[in-house]
């Protein structure tokens, strides 16, 4: 399958890899996707009193333009407000990285995170999530206390 | 060493220059068409046919008589499948296949379902090989065909095809093995595994791509319906001009695989286990995808648990494999060969199958070990999931949404 450069260059040099320490406060996390479908991504935000997004990380299993799209957003992400980190759509990751038709699932995970992050802050804050949360379902506090989850994941 | 090393050997292989040197003639001198039978440029034509044909039969243990030129081995399953299904029809119209076996047998036998054929799909143990009982169970008297292929083109298992075919003729009905992955490489004889019809093909031995053939047994003998009509050609079986240089090609493939086969699968071996063990030694969490003592010599099929298995081709990507991920193909289906087998679609997509052959090295061996270990350890730095794992969280107890 042919590339783009852009999305070579975020696979080869993946921007912003690593953990946030998912207890902070002011870090949200968001993990989206499913082992089974081959993609999964976690995204961390940390939030400045402010509401502006300081720092993000990701990591991510799944093929390259799901490291790629991954890596873009935490770029994209950094330095804005939350409500603005809020705007990014998959269409215009997909358009960036000038993803293949069958790849834009990928994109589309990666917005999905960007929501999941933020849902995870608000909810940290005490505020109502304006997005949908995680894509990890179940009863969460039950999984938390069978330490089958960490909080924050 | 070159780069980019080459370890896809089960996709296609390197046409040997022995082989190349054999077919130059039958473009540009002799030129003749096999069928004219009254001048000179026709009778050389047919009597290099007629020689190459000696030679693929030899290497099965066929007569050559036996053996029908085809394009390669998807028309050489089509036929073999659709022929003997259609020839067969007045005594029923029940076959039999395994989930694991190539498309072109698969949707064969969905084209023969669409005209009223009725087809058991059986399922393949852990180790990707068919139970004998399985299939012995599923015969029925209006069964008329059971098509098994030898060797699996994805995890290299070979089934028991010898007890396969002791069923098979037990029971009266017709054995067709697509045989690709396995003539060549490890031993394969017609008599010995009781096998009715054989699919074979060139370019899986050093021989040229669009040259394929078909064995069809002469004692007893089987018949089939032509799904080529035209001049016919090839006893009728398959019409179309005969491609010379291809079967001269394919011919000395053959010759060569007869004579240094053995030593090779030897070498080969040596190599494949060399990479199994550099692997396991470098990596932890690393499976091995279907039997490893029934299994062709140069295949490698290997999960790396964690790592997506394009993202992982696209760090190698001086190195040629092939992955079971979703993300090789436009169907977002990981390989429905390792899920047959049972593994999780998570493992399936962290596969990679290693090729190896007549010309990998130990050197391209030993540096693909030591990229695989170096990126794997990278690409899980990255993954969330190895990181949950190594913080204690058992990862089935999560309920994944969205599916798909």
């Amino acid at each position: 399958m042919a590339y783009s450069d852009k999305l070579l260059d975020h696979y080869e040099n993946p921007r912003n890899v690593g953990s946030l320490d998912k207890n902070d406060p002011d870090v949200g996390t968001g993990l989206v996707g499913a082992p089974a479908c081959g993609d999964v991504m976690k995204l961390q935000i940390r939030v400045s009193d402010d509401g502006v997004i300081e720092d993000a990380k990701f990591k991510t299993f799944g093929c390259g333009s799901a490291i790629a799209s991954s890596s873009l957003v935490t770029e994209w992400v950094k330095g804005k407000t939350v409500d603005e980190a809020l705007t990014i759509k998959n269409t215009d990751v997909a358009n960036e990285l000038n993803l293949p038709p069958v790849k834009i699932h990928c994109s589309v995970l990666a917005e999905d995170a960007i929501k999941a992050a933020v849902a995870d802050w608000q909810q940290k804050h005490g505020m109502a999530r304006t997005v949908k949360p995680d894509t990890v379902q179940g009863d969460r506090a039950a999984l938390l206390e069978r330490g089958v989850l960490k909080s924050g994941i | 060493m070159k780069i980019p090393i080459y370890m896809d050997y089960h996709a296609t292989t390197p046409v040997d220059r022995r082989v190349l040197e054999a077919m130059l003639p039958y473009f540009c001198d002799d030129y003749g068409n096999a069928a004219s039978k009254s001048h000179a440029f026709g009778w050389r034509a047919e009597e290099a046919v007629e020689a190459a044909r000696e030679e693929v039969a030899k290497l099965i243990g066929a007569s050559a008589k036996e053996i029908v030129w085809t394009s390669g081995a998807t028309e050489s399953d089509n036929l073999a499948v659709k022929g003997v299904a259609q020839f067969y029809q007045s005594k029923g119209k029940h076959l039999v296949t395994c989930k694991t076996e190539h498309k072109a047998v698969l949707d064969s036998m969905h084209a023969l379902e669409r005209q009223g054929f009725e087809v058991t799909f059986l399922d393949v143990e852990k180790d990707g090989r068919l139970d004998p009982g399985r299939l012995e169970a599923a015969l029925r008297k209006d069964t008329t065909l059971v098509s098994i292929m030898h060797a699996n083109n994805e995890t290299g298992a070979v089934h028991p095809i010898e007890e396969i075919g002791r069923v098979t003729r037990a029971a009266g009905v017709l054995f067709h093995c697509d045989a690709v992955q396995g003539v060549g490489k490890i031993p394969f004889d017609v008599e010995k595994a009781n096998v009715d019809l054989a699919s074979l093909s060139a370019h899986k031995m050093y021989g040229p791509k669009g040259m394929g053939a078909l064995y069809v047994r002469r004692k007893p003998r089987v018949r089939l319906v032509a799904q080529m009509d035209g001049g016919g050609h090839e006893r009728g079986f398959r019409s179309g001009t005969l491609n010379v240089p291809g079967i001269v090609g394919f011919g000395k493939a053959a010759e060569l695989a007869r004579l240094e086969g053995a030593t090779e699968a030897e070498r080969v071996l040596a190599l494949r286990e060399r990479l199994r063990k550099g692997l396991q030694a470098g990596l932890d969490l690393l499976t091995v995808n279907g039997s490893l003592a029934h299994r062709v010599p140069g295949n490698l099929n290997v999960s790396f648990a964690y790592v997506e298995g394009e993202a992982l081709m696209m760090a190698i990507k001086d190195v040629a494999v092939s992955s079971g991920s979703a993300c090789t193909s436009a169907s977002l289906e990981p390989s429905y060969v390792l899920r047959a087998m049972g593994i999780t679609e998570d493992l399936a997509h962290s596969s990679i199958r290693f090729g190896l052959g007549r010309f990998t090295t130990a050197e391209e061996v030993d540096h693909v070990v030591r990229l695989v270990v170096e990126k794997v350890g990278k690409l899980r730095e990255m993954s969330p999931l190895y990181e949950m794992v190594k913080e204690g969280v058992d990862l089935s107890q999560i309920e994944w949404a969205n599916p798909h």
